[in-house]
């Protein structure tokens, strides 16, 4: 078995039965980072001899004739804002490296950790999640695997780069406004935000609360899905976490799409965007046959009430470092911050009645659609400093634009999974899938049907 | 204090000026440019959402449910 190209299901049968120990594995992972990452830049930490130690468990459990549990063995790294404990939790920053080491890891690393993965780093992220390109000023430009001159985008730009280039088959990340799905479809991996508050942020440094979402990043659906159901489950330690019982997908990847209602969307999500980006929604639309097209309103307004709270709560959380040492931030984040500390509190309020009323116009939708179609990106990943693209013969400024068809989902907080569309030769692409509040498992199925099909895939990206 | 027009670059750094002291924020010259900047944007996001009126019944959710 390669075991860079292995995805996490085949790594946990093979430690499982005991076709390979979990050691072996770590090392091998460990050894992958240690060649390959200078080049791209995903890692700021390679946790070795945690990795190792936890490994060893592993091999002992399934030695003592025990249940290692499901990711048995499978490595695993996350975003610098989850926090492994004895590990300075950077979010981005410098600043934070004044903080103290974490006293314990986050509820999503321990859940993983339970389910037998083991844990070898921490991966490059925007400071303070304020990005979709993983430029950081502090810690360098994490690189996208399938061509090093681009970006990985981001903010979660370490955890997508990571998982394309077979570094390990599973991270996780975080998405506000599009931070999961976009460095996924710009890295051609699999990456889903699921419903706000069904995966527990506890020990994971926000950015903009009450639209901070985690998720998983993988090379295949099954191990998407693998990483969702380790995931699931309440915990009192975050206080939007939802009280709804796990409901596991993996047993549901095989049921197919039949009784599913799809349509693809239709008006802003049709329109801006170059070709290639509205050629894959039609292509997988077409294996689908989703012949629908439904529209949802005030997309513009949408984007400009999403933006008001990100700032105005992201500033806020950072109000004291921005008074004291505002030199100190990423000049690539610093204006931004300032700006958002000084929006009036009637724009956010008004932001904020504005995303209930969107969020009844998007339940309006989803009473007669089960999963909707768009692009997740309007364009393959820019070059690393290209500041301006044309759409329509209009020239635009880059990095604004990436978000435009992530952004209107996480503002209301529904489950959304970005799938990479199979583009042999060319720069990834992904579509996005998006279905009604907890039905992820529509999501996994639609996904899984496409995967089967062949419409969408992750392999190790060819240059990494 | 109500946000400038957008294409007013005065007012603009105006009210980026007095809001920053009033929030105690030291704006050093190189980045009091790229405030004014970004603040031109969120005037602008603001202008779209006064543009769109809501029912006085329209509350956020104290309680935020997808």
């Amino acid at each position: 078995m390669s075991l860079a190209a292995a995805g996490a299901a085949a790594i946990a049968a093979a430690v499982r039965r005991g076709e390979v120990t979990a050691r072996a594995v770590a090392a091998d992972a460990l050894a992958r980072i240690e060649k390959r990452d200078p080049g791209l830049n995903c890692f700021t930490a390679v946790l070795a001899e945690r990795a190792l130690m936890e490994a060893d468990r592993v091999d002992r459990v399934i030695a003592g004739g025990g249940d290692p549990g499901p990711l048995a063995g499978v490595p695993f790294a996350v975003k610098n804002l989850f926090d492994v404990a004895g590990v300075v939790t950077l979010a981005g920053s410098i600043i934070n490296r004044d903080h103290p080491p974490a006293a314990r890891d986050a509820a999503a690393v321990r859940a993983l950790t339970r389910a037998g993965a083991v844990l070898v780093g921490a991966l490059n992220m925007d400071e303070y999640a304020f990005g979709f390109s993983t430029l950081n000023s502090h810690y360098g430009p994490t690189r996208n695997p399938h061509d090093p001159a681009r970006i990985a985008g981001g903010s979660s730009g370490g955890s997508a780069a990571a998982v394309a280039a077979g570094l390990v088959p599973l991270a996780l990340g975080s998405d506000t406004n599009g931070s999961i799905r976009v460095p996924a479809g710009f890295c051609g991996v699999f990456g889903l935000k699921p419903t706000y508050g069904r995966l527990s942020r506890a020990g994971v440094a926000l950015f903009s609360p009450s639209l901070d979402h985690v998720g998983p990043f993988a090379r295949s659906i099954h191990d998407l899905a693998c990483a969702y159901d380790a995931l699931q489950g309440h915990d009192a330690d975050d206080p939007v976490s939802s009280a709804l019982a796990p409901e596991p997908v993996s047993p549901q990847l095989a049921g197919g799409v039949d009784g599913l209602r799809l349509a693809v969307a239709d008006g802003h999500f049709a329109t801006a965007a170059e070709p290639d980006a509205l050629a894959a929604v039609d292509d997988v639309a077409r294996a689908l046959g989703a012949g629908r097209r439904v529209s949802l309103p005030e997309v513009a307004r949408v984007r400009a009430a999403a933006s008001i709270i990100t700032a105005s709560e992201g500033a806020n959380l950072h109000l004291a470092d921005l008074r004291a040492r505002p030199r100190d931030f990423d000049p690539r984040t610093r204006d931004r911050f300032l700006a958002g500390a000084l929006l009036p509190a009637s724009a956010l309020v008004q932001a904020q009645r504005f995303r209930r009323w969107f969020r009844d116009r998007a339940r309006d939708v989803f009473r007669h659609v089960d999963v909707l179609i768009t692009p997740t990106l309007p364009f393959v990943a820019p070059l690393l400093e290209q500041e301006h693209t044309t759409i329509g013969g209009a020239t635009i400024p880059v990095r604004p634009h990436i978000g435009v068809f992530t952004q209107p989902f996480s503002f209301v907080g529904l489950p959304a999974l970005s799938a990479p569309v199979a583009r042999s030769g060319r720069l990834p692409l992904g579509v996005q899938l998006v279905a009604a509040p907890h039905r992820e498992a529509d999501l996994f199925r639609v996904a899984a049907t496409l995967e089967r099909d062949g419409i969408v895939a992750a392999p190790v990206a060819a240059s990494a | 204090m109500r946000p400038p027009r957008p294409d007013d670059p005065d007012a603009l750094a105006s009210f980026v000026d007095s809001s920053a002291a009033l929030l105690g924020l030291r704006l050093d010259p190189e980045m009091r440019a790229g405030v004014i900047e970004q603040v031109a944007l969120h005037a602008r996001a603001m202008a779209l959402l006064d543009g769109f009126p809501l029912p006085d019944d329209l509350e956020p959710g104290p309680v935020w449910e997808p």
